[in-house]
């Protein structure tokens, strides 16, 4: 019984720290939303700066602003996420 | 009717009616009904748990609503639609591993399973299964509408005849395929989303003469379409902000949504699937609502938002192309519909019948409810679509909201506070759906925030305050009940 209680509390805190850093993210992802969409978009629509065609503040929010996110999600999955099995026994590494 | 248009449309629907057919094998050889209609036995890998997430979250207001909305209000709109990129990794982050250990061990099969053993609460099961009734109905016949409506503006058939079209072909391969019937059928529909995107997108650049000449046609029009605050300059930033809530994190109290996360077959699948519905989430919203903008400078005076879309696909697009274009809205109205079905049926029969009603049912009384209860649901929207109400995208989000309220902090709480009880639970859900539908009444987008914002807040404190209040006496009446058992 204390085993499994172990085992539960080492993918508990996997679990945990992940959730973490979803929250970290969001937050993250938030920043440069806001932050690019309000701050260089909130001038006059005559003089805005063009990127790409786009308006300089659609550009860094919204296109750049997801490529960012996009890599840091797998950045994160790739380097700071755990596997760990969720049932007990049965089906550990079962991979089809 | 353009029958260039509707060949490759009936091509989607031959396949996806095969999935259907195939799925039903398992349901049909299973020797755990409810663990395979429901939640297709936990087998989904990480792309499939990618596209079912992203398809059920992607609706008629993602293809047909949003785009209409970016249409008239410019690129503000495209703006407040990406703040649904975090339900692309967010919720399986947060949700992700620990509901997943957590429902194998209560051995939950739907959502309202994890809250009954999480709570030991009756009037939680029963608040749960009835918010999930009330509010998926109208947002699923919001979908049907849509569906309909789409149909009948391609093909010139009345708008009941559509819907019966519609309907039919959903119902069919829900009721005998299951859970993993609209999870195979979510994947190839959330392929045909994506790959729908792409085209149209290339397409209407193309045909607005490149991304520089459709702007600058748009700021000669009216410069606030290319603003963040809307051509009128009506979008606030702490109204674009509050969609964060209702379209982005609050995406976890979405019942068909946190359902997936448990559906799954290992921690390897979860992170592909969060790196693949990032992408696939990011790349939809953001090139269908720019999509919706662009169309503007190469379609302008179209006066009914939902017209955009289709209007726009078989102006830029060869007719056989088009078609396969317009398969996408189809794949993403009728991936959201399927996975609300089996969402209510799984609330009706496994979480009210089987709880109080019948709780030594056969297998057979199991099935045949389950059957029965399906069908009839769906028969049950058809009436309630054929006289729809207007606003397709506001019935949709209402319902968004409303559920969001009930479920959130019972779904986070219940996973990672240990002090959090079934009275928290309780008052958060009251809290939550009073407050929602009192507000949508009365003062709906309460401070220039969406109305969803003060509801969520207001069960957060109920579910925090009621919590630690009741603590104290929950811990001695569990111990009560330890020593007299």
């Amino acid at each position: 019984m204390k085993d499994k209680e172990k085992l539960k509390d080492k993918r508990f805190k996997i679990a945990h720290r992940e959730a973490k850093i979803g929250v970290v993210l969001v937050v993250i992802n938030f920043m440069l939303w806001f932050g690019f969409a309000y701050g260089l978009g909130s001038g006059d629509p005559a003089s805005y700066n063009y990127v790409f065609g786009l308006p300089e503040w659609f550009f860094y929010s919204c296109v750049l602003g997801f490529i960012v996110m996009f890599f840091l999600v797998v950045y994160s999955v790739k380097f700071l996420f755990k596997e760990v099995p969720f049932e007990e026994e049965e089906e550990r590494g079962n991979q089809v | 009717m353009n029958w260039q248009v509707i060949i490759p449309l009936l091509l989607f629907l031959v396949v996806i009616f095969s999935i259907g057919f195939w799925a039903s094998r398992y349901v049909r050889s299973t020797d755990s009904f409810l663990q395979e209609y429901f939640l297709g036995d936990r087998q989904m890998g990480g792309f499939v748990l990618a596209m079912t997430m992203i398809a059920t979250y992607g609706s008629a207001s993602s293809f047909i609503g949003g785009p209409g909305v970016a249409y008239t209000k410019g690129l503000g709109w495209v703006l407040l639609s990406m703040a649904q990129l975090p339900a692309g990794y967010f919720v399986l982050m947060v949700l992700g591993k620990k509901f997943s250990i957590i429902a194998r061990k209560y051995k939950a099969i739907t959502l309202i399973d994890f809250l009954k053993e999480r709570y030991k609460s009756n009037a939680v099961v029963i608040i749960a299964a009835v918010s999930i009734i009330v509010f998926l109905f109208s947002s699923m016949a919001a979908q049907w509408v849509g569906g309909a409506r789409l149909i009948e503006s391609l093909t010139g058939l009345s708008y009941t005849t559509a819907l019966f079209l519609f309907a039919v072909s959903v119902l069919f391969y829900v009721i005998i395929g299951g859970f993993r019937a609209v999870a195979l059928t979510e994947t190839v529909q959330g392929v045909v989303m994506l790959l729908g995107t792409i085209i149209l997108l290339v397409a209407t650049i193309k045909a607005g003469g490149g991304i520089s000449n459709i702007i600058q046609e748009l700021v000669a029009e009216n410069p606030n379409l290319v603003s963040p605050y809307g051509a009128e300059r009506d979008l606030t930033p702490i109204y674009v902000s509050s969609f964060w809530i209702l379209v982005g994190v609050g995406v976890i109290g979405l019942p068909q949504i946190a359902v997936r996360a448990m559906s799954y077959k290992n921690s390897r699948g979860m992170h592909q699937a969060i790196i693949i519905g990032t992408f696939v989430i990011g790349t939809i919203m953001l090139g269908m609502h720019v999509i919706g903008v662009f169309a503007r400078a190469i379609l302008p005076g179209i006066e009914i938002g939902d017209k955009v879309m289709p209007t726009l696909t078989l102006e830029v697009l060869p007719p056989f192309l088009a078609g396969l274009v317009l398969a996408a809205p189809m794949a993403a109205i009728m991936s959201t519909v399927n996975s609300l079905l089996i969402l209510i049926s799984s609330a009706i029969v496994k979480d009210l019948y089987l709880n109080y009603l019948k709780p030594n049912a056969s297998e057979i009384q199991v099935k045949r409810a389950s059957f029965w209860v399906t069908t009839l649901i769906g028969i049950s929207v058809i009436l309630f679509a054929l006289s729809p109400p207007d606003l397709l995208i506001w019935l949709n989000l209402f319902s968004f909201g409303g559920l969001e309220s009930v479920f959130l902090w019972p779904i986070v709480f219940g996973l990672y506070w240990s002090k959090g009880n079934k009275y928290g639970a309780i008052s958060s859900m009251g809290v939550g759906m009073g407050s929602y539908i009192l507000f949508d009444r009365l003062y709906p987008n309460a401070l220039g925030m969406h109305t969803v914002v003060l509801p969520v807040l207001l069960s957060l404190i109920a579910y925090v305050i009621i919590s630690k209040m009741t603590h104290k006496y929950v811990l001695s009446s569990n111990l009560h009940l330890e020593t007299n058992g």
